[in-house]
């Protein structure tokens, strides 16, 4: 045992486990049961970090997540370095390293304190005031050298290599924070048999119980009460505990976010063991025991290390067996500090005063402390504090007035304990949308009226004292549960008075003294009178202004201060300045716990064809289609896609091609009313369709801009089988089950999903026919019985199918539906009969470029939710004798039938070698200089092999009164010159399909 | 987890929708009444309906009951839709004392057996994918999603399960 300020026994630590660790390279030894903090306290270390504007050297403050100063980083490797971590929440394993942050070279020697002595030019709102102009060195000078200097810790570069789970969960009562009033709660609501989760952002569970020496419940100390609480509760199958538990978001409906620490504190976590767990709690019920944080005192250079928060000390003495100094003045406007003076004074510290602003003082514990033979110096103020790297000794003068002192006198000592009071912490009852109350009695924030159903207990709603805690969380805990149950144990604690003190201490330093208010962003009491001075007046102002509460500890320490400073400067009482609200996260959260499991193959799904693995062992090159995978080409040898495209395209028209068309959306719509479904839905006319006819179907939005497209085949008088783009096939499915629940309930038709219930091999080419004809059973594939735009049922190669005779390449074509379990035997079985054909697999690149030389439009290539039917040119399929369909009534205004809106033409370059950018614009005249009037743009363009040139479609201002017209396409290497023609490129008068 | 995870033996799948008077006539053919309050299902012998809305019912058979003519049939001209999707989806079945828990890790759903009896089903998400989730023992669960979702809802309750899950 080395460590100097370790005490003999006590505590909730083991000092038989030492554990051996580094902070900036130096090894110290602590124990088992030790956070960082409280290992480097027992080591004599207070200096754990430097502050973030001024680089003040800073000590740890608390014991908690409340912690705003020692801030550290954790090395476990290179890719594993967690920054801004809060030394009193990590816990100490063997080997840990950590190191201090914002500070070069190092903790002791820091070269950015240089900002310290340039505080006085570093006003609140400095770099509104400051970097205001030139204008142009905002870009170059200020906001590069803003970016270098701001900023805690430095992130990881490497990819994180930890896994993070995730986990829903239900229960009747969720209690949040697992001290004196969260367990009684827990315990009184699973008396009720239903499920009740309690969660607690510690290591062990029990809060300030931990660190409890007097009280005694039912007749048991503390601790004792503690450990037969949590058998009880552990014992309870219904009960399900989760500590290091960070309960950071309330969401709404009692939706609680928590983040549970699975193997950070591990000195060798097992290889993939978890990191943390997300858990997503929907409760019925919510009992907010969060407690209370304590207040620092507001007083010249309270940050210097040594000086920390009293009921801090108390917890790193009695929980773990660590003397904050030898001799300590305890500075306080507060009964607990005097326990806490006490419990050091127990343990062999020494009390250089117990230092209290208030006048007189009284009540048991300030008697306890009188008796004891501890100096009390009745209505005195801590002026300031004496050292460097380390506090030395303390000023204190009496106050003589309001806001006034008189002779100072200096103590020496190696600490200071300061308490201020208590703040409730109201975070996730504000997060959940309840409004707090200020209280007069205890002069704090106070939850009010609930939003959600929760209630708050304890100390987080002013019930300070254990005894009253206790019954305050048990009565909550049976309310939740909606359960008559009495509390069964009793309480005998000596307990203070719950008042303190908020604001600054009066002192007699000068104006260059820096009194601290909110230590992580460094604001001190100047910052906010100067703002004040300045005329903001709002607490969301002020707030922004100095930065005050918005640190990542969100003001845990320093909220209710600035309100009373803020009070003072605006000679307003703090209700009047309000309270700004508290976000999520309650302390932060990493971003891999919230990614979860979805990351690498689990960041979506991948939606696969059955003819997929097919393609794959051919070499196929895929491209992602919403979450499809589509093969895109299928190069052969070193072909790039040009090369591969070229030859898969000229081998479509010269023979034939095999194109997996699986991913396409199908909707089966049945019902006797299915054509009057579909007349009401789609643009054009179906009532006269014939059975084993198809049709090219539009589908247009409320506002007459076309939403999807697809060939519709009639599979029966009341049975169509639909098909959708593939990225549209939910979206439609959707929008038309909508209109048919809410307008049209009384039509005798359903719908129903069948996109993956078959699998598409669309043949296309001249010798289509040819190749399936020993393939099909009682089929006749032959133009007079299955002709263009027909379909027809039957068997392939022994499975049942749906066998559309349709073209989307301008070629004989048919596209073979066959139930998706069967997809890859026909498949292959066609690829067979097609190797004597010349069969070529082709992709979706391919597809685009068959279909531009046919000027067949892509929804969502040449449209953009702007274009009507008429604007890409299909007019020809509006049913015009229909009464209604969607989108009608919107086509009918007369902007609709503006002849200069943008229409579908196509555009060929006068150089036949150029293919334009799609995306490109189009102007009329050449040589323009911006803004230029844009005319239209180009939305497809290629390289088209079997035209022997490029191609492109373009939308184009009044594009079909322009055929013949050149226009250009602007570009940084100059302008283009094209020729609107029609969009139609490659055999115009469609003789190919009827082959 | 190869204990927990196992494919389901190959089904024959009809959506069937319509009106009271179709699903009346259903009745006769199935043999047993359809479940009518939300979310509950019904089974005779190898056959199920599984109530996934006030008008829509997923029908699980064994593939070669011919279970779809006879639906027809006795449906007839009552109003009614009947599709097959037999490969639309596959099915996967959860069993064992972790089922529950494996399946909270994506299913936002309670599944406690007082809130998630034998024999309820729903449609529901799990994580990423759309699935059907359906009760069929105190600690099995038959999983019903389309079938390009396979492969992830695979991976994802893979991942989720060689985690310890008990807490």
């Amino acid at each position: 045992m080395s460590a100097p300020f370790r005490t003999e026994f006590g505590g909730q630590i083991d000092r038989r486990k030492s554990l051996s660790f580094t902070f900036d390279g130096r090894i110290f030894q602590g124990v088992e049961g030790d956070t960082l903090a409280s290992a480097l306290l027992a080591n004599g270390v207070h200096l754990m970090g430097r502050s973030f504007k001024y680089h003040r050297p800073r000590g740890v403050l608390g014991a908690g997540s409340e912690e705003p100063n020692a801030l550290v980083s954790v090395r476990r490797d290179k890719a594993r370095f967690t920054p801004n971590l809060r030394a009193t929440q990590v816990e100490l394993y063997d080997g840990l390293v950590a190191q201090s942050q914002n500070r070069w070279p190092s903790l002791n020697f820091d070269m950015g304190a240089v900002t310290s002595l340039l505080s006085p030019f570093i006003p609140a709102g400095f770099y509104y005031k400051t970097f205001m102009w030139p204008r142009k060195a905002w870009n170059h000078l200020y906001e590069p050298a803003i970016r270098a200097a701001a900023g805690l810790g430095s992130a990881p570069t490497e990819a994180d290599p930890d896994r993070y789970l995730n986990r829903f969960a239900h229960c009747e009562v969720l209690v949040i924070g697992a001290g004196p009033a969260g367990l009684a709660a827990a315990l009184a609501a699973s008396k009720s048999g239903g499920r009740v989760m309690l969660v607690d952002e510690q290591a062990q569970f029990g809060g300030t119980l931990l660190a409890a020496t007097d009280a005694l419940i039912d007749g048991k100390p503390a601790q004792v009460w503690l450990d037969e609480t949590l058998a009880t509760l552990a014992a309870n199958p219904k009960v399900t505990m989760i500590c290091r538990a960070n309960a950071f978001g309330y969401f709404a409906h009692n939706m609680i976010g928590i983040t549970e620490g699975l193997s950070e504190h591990q000195a060798h976590p097992a290889a993939g063991a978890p990191r943390e767990r997300l858990w997503q709690v929907r409760a019925r019920e919510v009992v907010l025991a969060t407690g209370a944080i304590e207040r620092p005192l507001v007083f010249p250079d309270n940050d210097r290390p040594g000086v920390l928060l009293a009921d801090a000390a108390r917890i790193y003495l009695n929980r773990y067996g660590v003397k904050p100094g030898k001799r300590v003045v305890v500075a306080t406007g507060h009964d607990e500090a005097y326990r806490a003076a006490l419990d050091m004074h127990r343990a062999g510290v020494e009390i250089a005063a117990i230092v209290d602003a208030r006048p007189h003082p009284i009540g048991p514990l300030v008697e306890a402390a009188k008796a004891a033979g501890l100096t009390v110096r009745e209505g005195f103020a801590i002026t300031g504090t004496l050292g460097e790297l380390r506090v030395k000794g303390a000023y204190i003068a009496p106050i003589v007035a309001a806001g006034q002192v008189g002779q100072t006198q200096t103590l020496t000592c190696d600490a200071v304990l300061m308490s201020g009071g208590f703040t409730p912490s109201v975070h996730l009852f504000s997060q959940s949308r309840g409004k707090v109350v200020w209280d007069e009695t205890l002069e704090t924030y106070l939850p009010g009226q609930s939003a959600e159903a929760e209630r708050s207990a304890g100390a987080c709603r002013g019930k300070f004292g254990l005894a009253q805690a206790l019954a305050d969380g048990f009565a909550a805990g049976a309310d939740a549960a909606r359960h008559v149950v009495t509390q069964t144990f009793s309480v005998e604690a000596v307990e203070g008075a719950p008042k303190g003190v908020v604001g600054a201490l009066p002192h007699n330093r000068g104006n260059g003294a820096k009194a601290f208010i909110d230590w992580q962003n460094d604001v001190t009491t100047k910052d906010l009178k100067l703002a004040v001075r300045e005329g903001f007046q709002s607490i969301e102002h002020i707030k922004r202004y100095t930065t005050t509460g918005m640190a990542t500890d969100q003001g845990k320490t320093s909220n209710l201060n600035a309100l009373g400073v803020i009070s003072d400067a605006l000679h307003r009482p703090i209700p009047q300045i309000g309270l700004t609200t508290f976000r999520m996260p309650y302390t932060p959260v990493t971003f891999g716990v919230l990614a979860g499991m979805a990351r690498g193959d689990l960041f979506d799904p991948i939606r696969t064809t059955p003819i997929h693995d097919w393609a794959v062992e051919q070499g196929a090159v895929f491209e992602d289609v919403s979450l499809w995978k589509r093969a895109r080409f299928f190069p052969q040898g070193r072909e790039d896609m040009e090369a591969a495209v070229r030859r898969e395209c000229l081998s479509v028209r010269k023979d034939c091609g095999i194109f997996d068309a699986s991913t396409l959306g199908k909707i089966e719509v049945v019902g006797p009313d299915a054509a009057e479904f579909m007349n009401r839905m789609y643009i054009n006319a179906w009532t006269k369709l014939g059975v084993g006819k198809c049709r090219y179907g539009i589908l247009c939005r409320e506002d007459g801009f076309v939403a999807d497209d697809g060939v519709v085949g009639r599979i029966a008088h009341d049975r169509f089988h639909v098909t959708t783009t593939t990225g549209g096939a939910a979206r439609v499915l959707g929008m038309m089950e909508d209109y048919l629940q809410t307008e049209w309930p009384e039509l005798n038709v359903w719908l129903t999903s069948t996109t993956e219930q078959w699998a598409v091999i669309a043949l296309q080419g001249p010798k289509a026919r040819t190749i399936l004809e020993g393939l099909v059973e009682g089929i006749d594939l032959s133009p007079e019985a299955l002709s263009h735009m027909s379909l027809t049922e039957g068997k392939i190669c022994g499975v049942a199918t749906r066998l559309f005779r349709v073209s989307f390449s301008g070629e004989l074509g048919f596209e073979i539906n066959v139930p998706a379990e069967h997809g890859r035997k026909v498949w292959e079985a066609i690829w067979a009969a097609g190797q004597p054909h010349g069969l070529t697999p082709y992709g979706t690149e391919t597809m685009h470029v068959l279909r531009a030389e046919k000027g067949f439009i892509i929804v969502g290539q040449e449209t953009d939710g702007t274009a009507t039917p008429d604007d890409v040119g299909l007019t020809w399929a509006v049913g015009k004798a229909k009464p209604d369909y969607v989108g009608k009534r919107s086509l009918a205004r007369s902007s609709m039938a503006d002849p200069t809106r943008k229409q579908l033409v196509g555009l060929l370059t006068q150089d036949p070698a150029v293919v334009l950018d799609e995306g490109a614009q189009i102007i009329v005249t050449r040589g323009q200089t911006p803004p230029m009037k844009l005319m239209g743009h180009v939305t497809s363009s290629y390289h088209s092999a079997v035209m022997g040139r490029s191609i492109a479609l373009a939308m184009v201002s009044g594009g079909r009164a322009r055929m013949g017209e050149t226009l250009y396409v602007p570009m940084p290497e100059g302008d283009i010159a094209v020729t609107v023609t029609s969009p139609v490129f490659y055999d115009p008068e469609g003789a190919r399909v009827n082959g | 987890m190869a204990d927990l995870m196992t494919n389901a033996p190959t089904l024959a799948r009809h959506v069937l929708r319509g009106r009271p008077e179709a699903m009346s006539a259903a009745e006769g053919a199935l043999g047993f009444a359809l479940p009518r309050e939300a979310c509950r299902s019904a089974s005779l012998n190898h056959t199920h309906a599984l109530w996934l809305g006030p008008d829509e019912w997923l029908l699980l058979s064994a593939p070669d009951a011919g279970l779809g003519g006879r639906l027809e049939a006795a449906m007839g001209t009552h109003p009614h839709s009947l599709v097959e999707v037999s490969d639309r989806q596959i099915a996967l079945v959860v069993a064992g004392p972790e089922a529950e828990a494996v399946l909270s890790v994506g299913c936002p759903l309670d599944l406690d057996r007082a809130a998630f009896p034998v024999g309820m089903c729903t449609r529901t998400v799990l994580s990423k994918a759309e699935i059907v989730l359906w009760r069929t023992g105190q600690q099995t669960f038959h999983l019903e999603v389309w079938r390009s979702f396979g492969a992830y809802l695979r991976a994802f309750l893979t991942a989720s399960a060689v985690v310890p899950v008990a807490d």
